[in-house]
């Protein structure tokens, strides 16, 4: 072992190695043909493009190996642009590879830090320009031009107000109401309890009141799955045994973690799939998590059946559907 | 002087007249540039911008950036009198009935997905080789700067169409903002001006989209750009380079007609997954609607990442005073991620004070002789990883006959295990590297040849390495611990106190090397047998 | 066998023999495991069509079905699920099960379509259940919605079976199996009966027009050509950033390579 890490001397750039267009002028001929060649595949290609565009009908399939039955035109435009592309690129390069020189050329790193006086006189004119402002000697100018930057900026942030509504309440609020007949989705006809098979699922939504039209924001919340059970299968407290009707059990269908639509309903083992991020629900425990990421079960809609037998809300959501926010109690 | 020449003459005159411009071209038109591939990495993310520019801008002659109702009245028969936003409606129109237009959308969502692989590998080139050090720091902070920009372009690109799986992709960002305490539910509503998913998301979007961030990226790249040209690019050690030169290939002509040429390559290539590879069919994936899901939904690779550690977030909220705070999505939606991008933009200052050099560095380091640095990327790497497979767990579990509740327990596991495994693993490796450099330097090339020596003994003939091998062997500096002064000699305790302690201790472990062999070492061996 | 072993120290002994053992091997396990013979129908009493599907059931599913269809530790009670699963179920091949796995796989069915019937009419005789429907009675091409039937399927089917009915994850290994490729009788029996995972989708949720809508939007689907190219699979952005990541960038920097490679 040795104490000073003196290092290997540096034996300068390797010799330089001739290419052989570079010594043989044959060679170098060929390479120019060969350059021409590849400029000259890429006119082709730009050709192809231009043919298949305008002649080939774009519902023509041709079947090919791997790829199966194509669309003729867009492979025609498609190859034909990028063969077009590549073939300057390729010939570009081997122009340059092979014909123009390749003998390494040394430049020198110049020092990036600056002269000594050039730094001494930025100093001394960035100094003689701070005292000239007078900012040190004028406290009064400093504290009131700062006020008022601070204050300028304001209008920039309260021209953003419009940007929305405040939320207010309406985070906590669907349009489930008490006595809303659940009706499918698409289809907005209403269910009978004996509509729905045990093992069943149904997509549902509140019924729409005469003239109204159901919007996407409406869906984001409204939506809901309903399933059927056997009743003896529901492993639930009193107050949620009476939200259901006959085995009949329905859930936000919003995924309480992150707000996809969880529908994933696995009949076996009773349990729904968000697909998002796999968070899992036991449908015979009020959709407590049983896997995944979500940190509550999904809300629970209270149904029962009105006089004429079609499933209705019993009363709206008790807590707010979809993902939680800072508002949220619980 | 020919004709070309006296017209060439006027032009330049005309222009240097009124600019100056003869100055600086005939200095940059010399300019000397490094020629290695892994140099190239960096032009394949910049030509892949230039191409989402040109075939962006195509896109936007048609595309709808609006959410009115319409009823799709186009050519694509599955989708006949289905209600959808306009935006959906405008894209189907581009994929069907303008001629080129699936190409170009084709070209441009590859060319998107490219930009991000290229600034990854590129981002990995440089880590790796520490051309992030000083003088550079600032480079290396656009770099993520632009890295972080356009994961975000990307996203609000793909969710432009409205269908099915990126207006998915939205309800969770949506998530996201919702779940900030405080204001979450302000910034969501201004957001998205009222309830999820309301009218007016994408309108705003597509002008962040094809108008803010391009303007942005176009400020940052040229920024990146300037600083590389000016501080020249930096170069690998080898016989002939040093601190103080660059060798390489001049800008005119050898530089223009490869790195020219490449633009072309990279259009080509781009193109060519265009017509050949399908990508994002939104005309299957259907009109977004919050009550629909498919199954299998991710966000694009660049994003992986992020669903896969939501995904295996473990369900943790907390309700306090009548407020809930979400764990399970702020850690991994905005925490983690914040962390890991602080941390990388601020990377190449902690390891300044973590070596103490604060030298100048235009030679690249080898990975192997810098383990500790190297290790610890092999050790980001793998936490990536690992979130991009818990990303698409469902599609891996159903291809692979595995289980999604067993890739995600392998992923929550693995994220905190595997990391620090790979370190230890990666240090260990780059260390016999460099015990093997130490071999080859003194003991040259095993050649497979044995020879029996007079008395029987049989040994296997080495060829000596050339110097100018040996000198890239061992021309690498090897950085020595900072040494902690725990009191100076009138009895005071070090006032850095617990910093200084931390300091030393992480620049022990960052200075333990392999020493390399010395002049006099091998001028020993030289003399000696083989 | 002196004649063979003159032979044993040759070159290729070892190999053919053990081709020989291999495939004799592979041959006694396919005969073990054969289906029952096609034939049997004709050795076995001229009954009913109950009494053959009874005697099918008897020898090739009451083992785990139970001798009275009352299920058993290892399958479920076969009382009141009607001919369509038997149709279902035996006709896509799924019974009688390959391995005591998570879920039946799709694959060659085992009985012929008369196997199927008797199978059917028998398990229909015990307990009343959905009845089997055949490809003809389903009139897709006539009476489906190809756009009302791709509503249909993502506001309820693809959430487990994707987008494009490729399939999809479940819990615990389970899976939603591609759709493609199947009966249009087999898809419509499937929703009237939600085999194993599957919900049911009676005729009173998704109605039977509806549930033709289902079938051609699934056909068209099925038949429709990639536009843009290679398909990857139908499975979304996971395939896409795969093919960026080999393809891609692979052929960029070989490329690369090549264009700061010295020539020749």
């Amino acid at each position: 072992m040795s104490k000073e890490l003196e290092p290997l001397a540096d034996p300068g750039l390797p010799e330089h190695v001739h290419r052989k267009a570079d010594i043989d002028p044959i060679a170098a001929k060929r390479a120019e043909r060969q350059v021409a060649v590849l400029f000259s595949l890429s006119a082709v290609g730009t050709l192809l493009f231009i043919y298949s565009f305008f002649f080939i009908k774009d519902d023509l399939f041709i079947f090919l190996p791997i790829m199966g039955n194509t669309n003729a035109h867009q492979l025609g435009i498609g190859m034909g642009m990028a063969l077009s592309l590549l073939f300057i690129g390729f010939g570009a390069v081997h122009w340059a590879k092979t014909l123009m020189p390749d003998q390494e050329v040394i430049a020198y790193r110049h020092e990036l830090k600056s002269e000594p006086e050039d730094r001494s006189e930025f100093v001394k004119t960035a100094k003689e320009g701070a005292e000239q402002a007078g900012l040190g000697r004028r406290p009064l100018i400093k504290r009131s031009l700062a006020a008022a930057v601070g204050l300028a900026g304001l209008p920039a942030v309260i021209l953003l107000r419009d940007l929305g509504p405040l939320p207010g309440n309406s985070l906590n609020e669907t349009n489930w109401k008490t006595g809303t007949k659940l009706v499918t989705d698409p289809g907005d006809r209403p269910i009978k309890a004996s509509d729905l098979e045990v093992g069943g699922v149904a997509q549902v939504m509140p019924a729409l009141l005469a003239g109204q039209k159901r919007t996407l924001e409406d869906i984001a919340k409204d939506a809901v799955l309903l399933i059927r059970l056997r009743p003896s299968e529901f492993q639930l407290d009193a107050e949620r045994l009476s939200w259901t009707h006959e085995g009949i059990i329905a859930f936000s269908k919003i995924c309480s973690h992150m707000g996809c639509a969880v529908a994933l309903y696995e009949q076996t083992t009773k349990h729904l799939l968000c697909p998002c991020h796999q968070s899992t629900f036991d449908v015979t425990r009020a959709a407590k998590v049983i896997f995944g990421p979500s940190a509550r079960p999904l809300p629970q809609l209270a149904i029962t059946v009105d006089a004429d037998g079609y499933l209705i809300a019993k009363q709206p959501f008790t807590e707010a559907v979809g993902p939680s926010f800072w508002e949220r109690k619980s | 002087m020919t004709a070309r020449e006296r017209v060439a003459g006027t032009v330049a005159n005309y222009v240097d007249e009124r600019t100056g411009a003869a100055a600086w071209m005939k200095k940059n038109l010399q300019k000397v540039f490094p020629d290695h591939w892994s140099f190239m990495l960096g032009e394949v993310a910049l030509y892949s911008f230039i191409i989402l520019l040109l075939s962006g801008t195509f896109l936007t002659f048609w595309f709808d950036p609006s959410m009115r109702h319409v009823v799709y009245e186009g050519s694509y028969q599955p989708l006949k009198d289905v209600e959808m936003s306009a935006s959906y409606a405008s894209t189907l129109h581009i994929s069907f009935d303008v001629r080129g237009g699936l190409l170009m959308r084709q070209i441009h969502h590859w060319a998107a997905l490219i930009f991000m692989a290229a600034i990854v590998v590129h981002l990995l080139r440089v880590f790796f080789t520490g051309a992030f050090r000083k003088p550079r720091e600032f480079n290396w902070i656009l770099g993520i700067a632009l890295l972080t920009l356009g994961i975000v372009e990307g996203f609000l690109g793909y969710s432009l169409p409205d269908d099915l799986l990126s207006g998915t992709g939205i309800r969770i960002a949506h998530a996201i903002i919702q779940s900030i305490p405080v204001v979450g539910t302000y910034l969501s509503f201004f957001a998205f001006g009222g309830a999820f998913p309301g009218e007016i998301f994408i309108p705003r979007i597509y002008i962040v989209h094809v108008l803010l961030l391009p303007g942005i990226f176009l400020a940052l790249i040229t920024v990146h750009l300037m600083l590389v040209w000016y501080q020249k690019h930096t170069q690998y050690p080898g016989p002939g380079r040093t601190e103080k030169n660059v060798v390489g290939y001049p800008l005119m002509p050898v530089y223009m007609a490869k790195a020219g040429g490449f633009f072309f390559i990279v259009f080509g290539v781009t193109a060519f997954l265009g017509a050949v590879a399908s990508i994002n069919p939104i005309w299957l994936y259907g009109p977004y609607t919050p009550g629909q899901i498919s199954a299998g939904s991710q966000p694009d690779w660049y994003m992986g990442w992020l669903d896969g550690l939501v995904r295996m977030a473990p369900p943790i909220e907390t309700h306090a005073f009548g407020h809930t705070i979400s764990w399970n999505i702020l850690l991994p939606g905005l925490i983690i991620p914040g962390i890991i991008f602080t941390g990388m933009a601020l990377y190449p200052f902690i390891e300044s004070w973590i070596s103490g050099d604060k030298r100048e560095h235009h030679l690249l380091d080898r990975p192997r002789n810098v383990p500790n640095r190297t290790a610890l990327g092999v050790m980001s790497l793998t936490f990536m990883v690992i979130a991009m497979i818990n990303g698409g767990n469902d599609i891996i579990a159903t291809h692979f006959d595995l289980t999604i509740n067993q890739i995600m327990w392998f992923s929550r596991i693995g994220i905190i295990v595997l990391p620090p495994l790979a370190f230890v693993i990666t240090k260990r490796i780059c260390l016999s590297l460099q015990r093997a450099d130490r071999e080859l330097v003194l003991h040259g090339k095993e050649t497979g040849r044995l020879v029996m020596l007079p008395h029987g003994e049989f040994i296997e003939v080495h060829e000596e390495l050339s110097a100018e091998k040996k000198f890239t062997l061992t021309q690498h500096e090897q950085v020595k611990a900072i040494s902690l002064v725990k009191e100076d000699t009138g009895g005071v305790l070090n006032p850095k106190g617990i910093r200084a302690k931390l300091q030393a201790r992480f620049s022990a472990a960052n200075a333990e090397n392999i020493a390399k062999p010395t002049a006099t070492e091998v001028k020993e061996l030289e003399g000696g047998h083989h | 066998m002196k004649f063979i072993s003159k032979y044993r120290r040759r070159k290729g002994a070892l190999p053919i023999l053990i081709m020989l053992a291999l495939t004799g091997l592979g041959l006694t396990f396919s005969a073990a495991t054969a289906a029952p013979a096609k034939n049997t129908m004709t050795a076995s009493a001229k009954s009913t069509i109950i009494e053959e599907g009874k005697e099918i059931f008897l020898k090739g599913c009451s083992s785990c079905h139970g001798l009275n269809l009352e299920g058993g530790a290892v399958a479920p009670s076969l009382i009141g699920v009607g001919a369509a699963s038997v149709d279902f179920q035996v006709g896509t091949g799924r019974m009688p099960m390959q391995d005591m796995s998570q879920q039946a796989t799709r694959k060659t069915p085992v009985y012929n379509e008369e196997q199927v019937a008797a199978l059917a009419a028998y398990v229909a005789s015990l307990a009343p259940g959905p009845r089997t429907y055949t490809n003809e009675e389903i009139t897709w091409e006539r009476d489906g919605n190809t756009a009302e039937g791709g509503e249909l399927f993502r506001n309820n089917c693809a959430m487990c079976h994707n987008f494009a009915g490729q399939g999809g994850a479940l819990t615990q290994g389970k899976y939603a199996p591609s759709v493609m490729g199947v009966e249009a009788k087999h898809i419509y029996e499937v929703m009237i009966t939600g085999p194993q995972s599957m919900p049911v989708f009676s005729d009173t949720i998704i109605t039977p027009e509806e549930k033709l809508s289902v079938i051609k939007w699934i056909k068209a689907a099925e038949s429709e050509p990639n536009l843009g190219g290679a398909a990857l699979g139908r499975v979304g952005p996971v395939t896409e950033g795969l093919l960026v990541w080999t393809l891609g960038l692979g052929i960029l920097i070989g490329i690369a390579v090549w264009l700061t490679a010295k020539a020749r």
